[in-house]
């Protein structure tokens, strides 16, 4: 976690100044009209959305005390979530944990994909990546390229075969072989299709039939630049899918990644991982604390 | 939080046709939900500032207190706003006078630079024109492989970098290749990279500097948020911009940063993507991206439309009958009555969400009106509001009375159950949010 400190803090650089200036200044404020107001352009500019600011402007107006700690801790109840805020599954020898990716077109889930293969087998696991984005262009190459730079196997079949089919294939293989971990990267698709949608429930579908367990993670790989739309698509997936957590992608630039609070307070999906360059270490455990108080400090 | 927006600008709509009369704060509670539609829909804050202060300053003024129907004056205002700060009208792409044309491509990591590379060259050849792609992005992994692939498909040449090549070089290489092969239009697709990345920015100034571009689009993905502006602003500092595309808005995003970009950049959208096939590549349409902006079908154009040659009570009974399914042929024969006024029924159709694409066959012409509406009148009240019982005698004694063929009634009945149909898929629409819009 130490290093998540460092490389978040080096992430959200840009990020912090900003942000941390304006609502410095706007928690000082004594009118609260103006506080409100300011409090406002600042929350919204960073895609938090009208009902977390409401929510987090509403819990410092009228309260005594250092607005600026109550800001703080409102923002982490946000992120934190009201209902059980549940522990990750570990991962276990008693067969491969099955991660799967998924997200709309470019948010990052092959890289996401690349960076997991490489963060668990630096830790020494064994580790499959299954390459089931078989319709976009050179999905399956980029793929084995991030597989290549990190010594670990890519079950792929050609491009346009049944995307369920290498799902099914790469779990067998995982079994057979004994792996603690198997990566799904999917093809990008709007949560709006609702035919694409139907392909992903069909790929999760394959896998439970090799044992309810599978997948053990579903995570929604998500653009820190995306505004609004993240709701829709935490929605979607999570309705098509049954998410167990989101991943936030391109914290290096000067997108704030504020909407993962909008998407708590909705969809109340926790964050697990940030994206923060391109290359393969570029990811971080998520930590809402830390996540706070980085933007905050 | 699509139709929880809806609703609210609903309600708010719903208290402002209320009333007879307007003043500020009428205006100001309408405009607190467009604002707030606004911010939904991503458009940056200061920019729904600077928006809302001037519909303000036309609505509260003399115009929207004199108009009888207050309301529907506020949505058109802001609608007419919208519109203008879009642009106006579709911007094309500016070809080059002494072919081939160079269009260089530059955006963020993953907002559909490649994709839409390969759109423009499969539109241009579709043309007869002739394209080729450069593979300037020497980053991703199999990045060069994806466009390749694609230019594959399109049967389109491409220019891809040798080992260890650098942008820059390739795409010198490339642009010298097509002018020797006597290329239309030349393609660069850059890699996705951060407006704060000094070198990957500088970089794509080199690449610009040696391409000598014609035109230079910032691909955009269509759902970014507030740092829409942000990206904008240093990709045209450093590059200078000549328009934009939005991709992905096949989706449900509102596309609010096409409106903040056009804004700080001054620069038209100049294509948008809708879909991942090759086709899917349209132009852009201010006035149908300000009513998406707002959160609602282009049913408002529609009333609009209607409120101004028929009379306003009739109008408001139309459009809730659209929206419950109702609409009859009675309907209909009342509608042809004020249909002069209004412009082709194909043109009014194509403003009911999800009715965009009217039918092939559809068109109803100047002289077809009367013998349709002497059709109907021919029909009895049954008839009309349920024309399933119209059998084969029934058609013969509606033809002759009204002196038409039995084909002719035929072609109405299948006209009108095709519109019937596409109101029930525009209604369905919008229990998901695309016609969230209350009369
Ligand atoms: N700066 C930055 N770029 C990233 C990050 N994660 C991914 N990218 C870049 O974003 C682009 C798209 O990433 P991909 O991993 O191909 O996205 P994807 O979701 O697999 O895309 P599709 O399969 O085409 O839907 C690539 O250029 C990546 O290098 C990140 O955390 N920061
Ligand atoms: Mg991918």
């Amino acid at each position: 976690m130490a290093g998540f400190f460092v490389n978040l803090k080096r992430g959200l650089q840009k990020t912090r100044s900003g942000l941390v200036n304006s609502l410095k200044s706007a928690v000082t404020r004594q009118d609260p009209e103006e506080l409100r107001e300011e409090l406002e352009a600042v929350l919204l500019q960073g895609d938090v959305g009208i009902l977390a600011a409401d929510r987090l402007i509403k819990s410092i107006q009228g309260q005594d005390g250092d607005r600026w700690q109550l800001l703080e801790e409102e923002m982490l109840r946000i992120l934190e979530g009201e209902g059980e805020n549940g522990e990750r599954p570990p991962i276990t020898t008693g067969g491969p944990h099955v991660i799967l990716l998924v997200g709309t077109n470019g948010s990052g889930k092959t890289t996401t994909a690349g960076k997991l293969a490489s963060k668990y087998a630096g830790e020494g696991k064994s580790v499959l990546l299954a390459a089931a984005d078989t319709y976009r262009a050179a999905a399956i190459e980029q793929l084995q390229i991030w597989g290549e730079r990190s010594g670990v196997d890519v079950i792929s079949q050609e491009r346009g075969a049944d995307a369920a089919s290498v799902a099914y294939d790469s779990l067998s293989a995982a079994i057979a072989r004994n792996m603690d971990v198997l990566i799904v990267d999917t093809a990008g698709r709007l949560q709006t299709r609702s035919n694409l949608m139907d392909e992903l429930k069909k790929i999760r579908r394959v896998l439970q039939k090799q044992g309810d367990q599978y997948p053990q993670e579903t995570f929604l790989v998500l653009d820190a630049t995306i505004g609004q739309n993240a709701l829709s698509q935490a929605r979607l997936f999570h309705e098509a899918v049954e998410l167990d957590g989101l991943i936030l992608t391109k914290l290096d630039g000067t997108a704030k990644g504020g909407m993962v609070l909008a998407v708590r307070q909705e969809v109340d999906l926790p964050v697990r991982y940030i994206g923060v360059g391109e290359r393969a270490d570029d990811l971080m455990e998520f930590s809402p604390k830390e996540f706070v108080q980085a933007l905050l400090e | 939080m699509f139709e929880e927006i809806s609703r609210k600008l609903d309600s708010a709509f719903q208290k402002l046709r209320g009333k007879g009369k307007l003043n500020e704060k009428d205006v100001t509670a309408g405009l607190r939900e467009i604002r707030l539609a606004l911010l939904e829909a991503d458009v940056h804050y200061k920019v729904v500032k600077e928006f809302l202060s001037a519909v303000k300053e036309r609505a509260v003024g003399n115009e929207v207190l004199k108009s009888i129907t207050p309301g529907q004056q506020i949505v058109k205002i802001v609608h007419e706003e919208l519109v203008k700060l879009l642009g106006g009208q579709s911007a094309p792409l500016r070809l080059a006078s002494q072919p081939p044309t160079v269009v260089l491509l530059a955006g963020l990591q993953g907002s559909g630079k490649t994709t839409f590379a390969a759109k423009l060259a499969a539109r241009y050849k579709k043309r007869g024109k002739r394209p080729h792609l450069v593979a300037a992005d020497i980053y991703r992994p199999a990045a060069a492989d994806q466009l390749e692939q694609l230019a594959e498909t399109i049967g389109c040449t491409i220019t891809r970098g040798e080992e260890g090549e650098s942008p820059e070089s390739i795409t010198e290489r490339a642009i010298r290749k097509a002018r020797g092969d006597l290329k239309d239009l030349v393609i660069v697709d850059t890699a996705g990279r951060l407006h704060v990345d000094d070198d990957l920015m500088g970089e794509i100034e080199r690449i610009s500097a040696v391409a000598e571009p014609h035109e230079t689009l910032l691909v955009v993905d269509g759902m970014t948020g507030q740092d829409a502006v942000n990206v904008a602003t240093a990709f045209q500092e450093r590059i200078g911009l000549d328009g934009f595309v939005l991709t992905k808005m096949d989706g449900d995003a509102r596309g609010g940063a096409a409106l903040s970009i056009r804004h700080v950049t001054g620069t038209p959208v100049k294509f948008v993507g809708v879909g991942e096939g090759i086709e899917a590549l349209e132009e852009f349409h201010p006035d149908r991206m300000a009513t998406r902006l707002l959160g609602m079908g282009d049913v408002i154009t529609l009333v609009e439309k209607a409120a101004e040659s028929i009379d306003h009570e009739k109008a408001i009974r139309l459009a809730e009958r659209m929206k419950r399914q109702q609409f009859t042929l009675e309907d209909f024969a009342d509608q042809l009555k004020s249909l002069k006024n209004m412009g082709p029924l194909d043109q009014i159709l194509g403003m009911i969400p999800g009715a965009a694409k009217l039918p092939k066959g559809l068109s109803v012409d100047e002289k077809g009106l009367g013998r349709v509406g002497a059709i109907i009148s021919s029909m009895t009240p049954t008839e009309r509001v349920e024309p399933v019982i119209i059998n084969g005698s029934r058609r013969k004694r509606i033809a002759a009375g009204s002196g038409t063929s039995v084909q002719e009634v035929n072609q109405l009945l299948k006209q009108f159950d095709m519109i019937r149909k596409m109101m029930k898929r525009a209604g369905k629409k919008g229990r998901r949010g695309l016609m969230p819009i209350g009369f």
